[in-house]
C-alpha cells in the first residue's frame, strides 16, 4: 500500500489551503450532510440562477480526504449548468469505482483517484459530492 | 503475559501491508484464540442439533453444551443462578430488552432515568426511546473535567423520582472505571434499579454482580475472545420474573392456545426462536480460556500497558490525550494535533497497525470533549510493549508526514 497514492500533493494543498470555505449570507440552497459512521460533516451552499451554479461554498469538519474533496468540488462546479454538475458528480462516482475517467475541466480532482485503493475512505471522498447531488435535486424540486 | 498467549491467536501471525499486524482495536472487538475457534468447529462437527426438544442423542449433546455455557457464564460473573442468565445477541440487545420490557412497564410521566454523557449509543438511545414513550425524563450526571464520574455528582441528580440509574462500568472512550457499586447502593436507597453496561469491563477484569449489587448487567461475547452474535443479560431473578418477554415464538412457550399462551420459566421465556447455540458454546470456551490465564493477571497486564502507553504518548508533542492520565484500563483515546483521526488511522494501517478512528458510538461524549472525532488504541491480553512502541513510532511518522 502506497500512502502517497492517497495523500497526493494536490490533495494536501486543498486540505491546507481550502478553496471556497465559508458561508454566504444568502446561499440559495443549503445542504447539511453527515457521515454517521465517522462523524464527518459538511454544510454546502449553492447559488443557482438560471440553471447555472453561480457559486458554491462549504463549511465542515472532516479528514483531509473529505475536506479536500469538498474544496475541489466547489471549484469544479462553479459556472456549470445543473445538468453538467450532475454529470460531474456521476463522473466522480465512476472515479471512486476505479474507472478511467478524466476531469479535463478541473484536473485536481484526478488526484483523488488513489482513494479507490482505500475502500474505507471512499465515503470520505464522496460526502461533498453527495451534498452537491442533494442540493441540485432540492433546487430542481423548487421549480 | 508472554508469547505463549500470542501463539493462541492465529490471526495475529499475519502481515498487513508488509508489516507484522499490531491489533489495537480490541475495544471494538477482540481476536479469538484457538480454543474458541476449535470449540465452534467441534460443536458443528460433532454436536450440532436444535436444543430443548430433540429426543435424539445430538439434541441432548447440543442442549448440554448450550446449558453448560450458561452455567459457565453464571459462575464467571457470580450470578446466584443460571435463571438469571439470558443469552442475547449482544450488549445492545440486552440493554434494549431492559429498556423496552422492564422500563416501559414501570415508568410513568415525570419519572426519571439517570445516566451519563459518556454512555455508548447502545446505553443511551434505548433510554431516549423509552423516555419518549412513557413521558419519563432523562437526567445526566455532570462529568468531572477529566471525564470521570464521581459519586457526589451522581447524588446531585438521583432523587426519589429516579426509577432507573444506568452507566457503563468502563467507558469505551475515556478508559475510566465508574464506581458502579457505590452508585448501585445510592440508586437502591432511592428505590431505583441499577443497570450496568458491562461491554468494556467484563473482558478485562473480575466481575461479581452480587458484590456490585446491580439489578441488570449486560455484556457481549465478542469483546472477550468469544464469537460475535452472543451476549448476556444478567438480571436479578425477582425482576426478570416480572418482566414480559420481548420476542414471542418457538422455544419460549409453556402452553399455546388459539387466543392466549403462557411462557416457559426463566431464563428461557426470553429466548424465543432457536437460540444462539454455537455462539454460547464459543462464549463458554472463551470464559474457560480467560479463566485459565486469570482475570487479575489480564487486568494487571493491561494496567501496565496503559501506563506505558500514556507515558510514551505524552512524549509526542502536540498529542492530546483524553481522560485521566492515571488509568487502569487498557485503552487510550487521543488526537494527534490537527491531523484528522481518519488520516492517522489510514497512515497507521499502512504500517500494519489497526486502531479505531471516529466517534466510537459516543456522539454526546465527543461534543463534551469538543472533538468531532478521536483516535483510540485499545489493548488486550495479547498485546505487548513492543506493540505500543510500534504505535508510537508510527504516530511520530504520521506527524512528520502531515507536518
Amino acid at each position: 500500500m502506497q500512502l502517497d497514492d492517497l495523500y497526493r500533493r494536490v490533495i494536501m494543498d486543498h486540505y491546507k489551503n481550502p478553496r471556497n470555505r465559508g458561508k454566504f449570507e444568502d446561499g440559495t440552497v443549503t445542504v447539511d450532510l453527515n457521515n454517521p459512521t465517522c462523524g464527518d460533516k459538511i454544510s454546502l451552499q449553492l447559488k443557482v440562477d438560471d440553471g447555472i451554479v453561480q457559486d458554491a461554498r462549504y463549511t465542515g469538519e472532516g479528514c483531509s480526504i473529505s475536506m479536500s474533496s469538498a474544496s475541489m468540488m466547489t471549484e469544479a462546479v462553479k459556472g456549470k449548468t445543473v445538468e453538467e454538475a450532475r454529470e460531474l458528480a456521476s463522473r466522480f462516482s465512476a472515479l471512486m469505482q476505479g474507472e478511467d475517467v478524466h476531469f479535463d475541466d478541473y484536473e485536481d480532482i484526478e488526484a483523488l483517484s488513489g482513494v479507490n485503493k482505500f475502500p474505507a475512505r471512499i465515503k470520505c471522498a464522496t460526502l461533498a459530492w453527495n451534498a452537491l447531488r442533494k442540493g441540485i435535486d432540492e433546487k430542481q424540486h423548487d421549480h | 503475559m508472554n508469547n505463549a498467549i500470542r501463539e493462541q491467536f492465529p490471526i495475529l501471525k499475519q502481515e498487513i501491508n508488509g508489516h507484522p499486524l499490531v491489533y489495537l482495536d480490541s475495544a471494538a472487538t477482540s481476536q479469538k484464540p484457538l480454543a474458541v475457534i476449535e470449540a465452534l468447529r467441534h460443536y458443528y462437527e460433532y454436536d450440532n442439533a436444535n436444543v430443548h426438544r430433540g429426543v435424539h442423542t445430538l439434541g441432548s449433546r447440543a442442549t448440554d453444551a448450550y446449558e453448560g455455557a450458561r452455567e459457565k457464564v453464571a459462575k464467571f460473573i457470580h450470578a446466584k443462578s443460571t435463571k438469571e442468565i439470558v443469552f442475547t445477541r449482544g450488549t445492545t440487545t440486552a440493554l434494549n430488552m431492559v429498556a423496552s420490557s422492564y422500563a416501559r412497564s414501570i415508568l410513568s410521566e415525570g419519572d426519571e432515568i439517570v445516566l451519563t454523557p459518556m454512555e455508548h449509543h447502545s446505553n443511551l438511545i434505548p433510554w431516549q426511546q423509552v423516555a419518549k414513550a412513557t413521558g419519563a425524563v432523562l437526567k445526566y450526571v455532570k462529568l468531572q473535567e477529566d471525564g470521570t464520574v464521581t459519586l457526589s455528582e451522581v447524588e446531585k441528580v438521583v432523587s426519589d423520582k429516579t426509577k432507573i440509574v444506568t452507566m457503563a462500568y468502563v467507558s469505551n472512550v475515556m478508559g475510566v472505571i465508574n464506581p458502579v457499586k457505590e452508585i448501585a447502593a445510592l440508586a437502591h436507597r432511592h428505590g431505583a434499579v441499577m443497570v450496568v453496561d458491562g461491554a468494556q469491563s467484563t473482558p478485562h477484569m473480575k466481575v461479581d454482580v452480587q458484590d456490585l449489587d446491580c439489578d441488570f448487567y449486560a455484556f457481549s461475547g465478542h469483546k472477550m475472545c468469544g464469537p460475535t452474535g452472543i451476549g448476556v443479560l444478567y438480571g436479578k431473578q425477582a425482576l426478570l420474573e416480572k418482566m414480559e418477554p420481548v420476542e414471542f415464538g418457538g422455544e419460549m412457550i409453556d402452553d399455546v392456545g388459539l387466543y392466549d399462551s403462557s411462557w416457559k420459566e426463566l431464563p428461557w421465556k426470553f429466548e424465543g426462536g432457536t437460540p444462539i447455540i454455537a455462539g454460547a458454546v464459543g462464549l463458554g470456551a472463551a470464559i474457560d480460556f480467560l479463566e485459565s490465564i486469570g482475570l487479575d493477571a489480564i487486568a494487571a497486564h493491561e494496567h501496565e500497558l496503559a501506563e506505558y502507553a500514556v507515558g510514551r504518548l505524552s512524549e509526542i508533542e502536540g498529542l492530546k490525550l483524553y481522560g485521566p492520565r492515571a488509568r487502569k484500563v487498557g485503552l487510550v483515546t487521543f488526537n494527534l494535533g490537527d491531523v484528522h483521526p481518519h488520516d492517522v488511522a489510514t497512515v497507521l494501517d499502512a504500517s500494519g497497525i489497526a486502531i479505531r478512528a471516529g466517534h466510537h458510538c459516543c456522539q454526546p461524549l465527543m461534543r463534551w470533549l469538543e472533538a468531532s472525532s478521536t483516535a483510540r488504541a485499545s489493548f488486550y491480553l495479547y498485546n505487548t510493549k513492543e506493540d505500543v512502541d510500534r504505535l508510537i513510532s508510527a504516530l511520530i511518522q504520521t506527524k512528520e508526514y502531515f507536518g
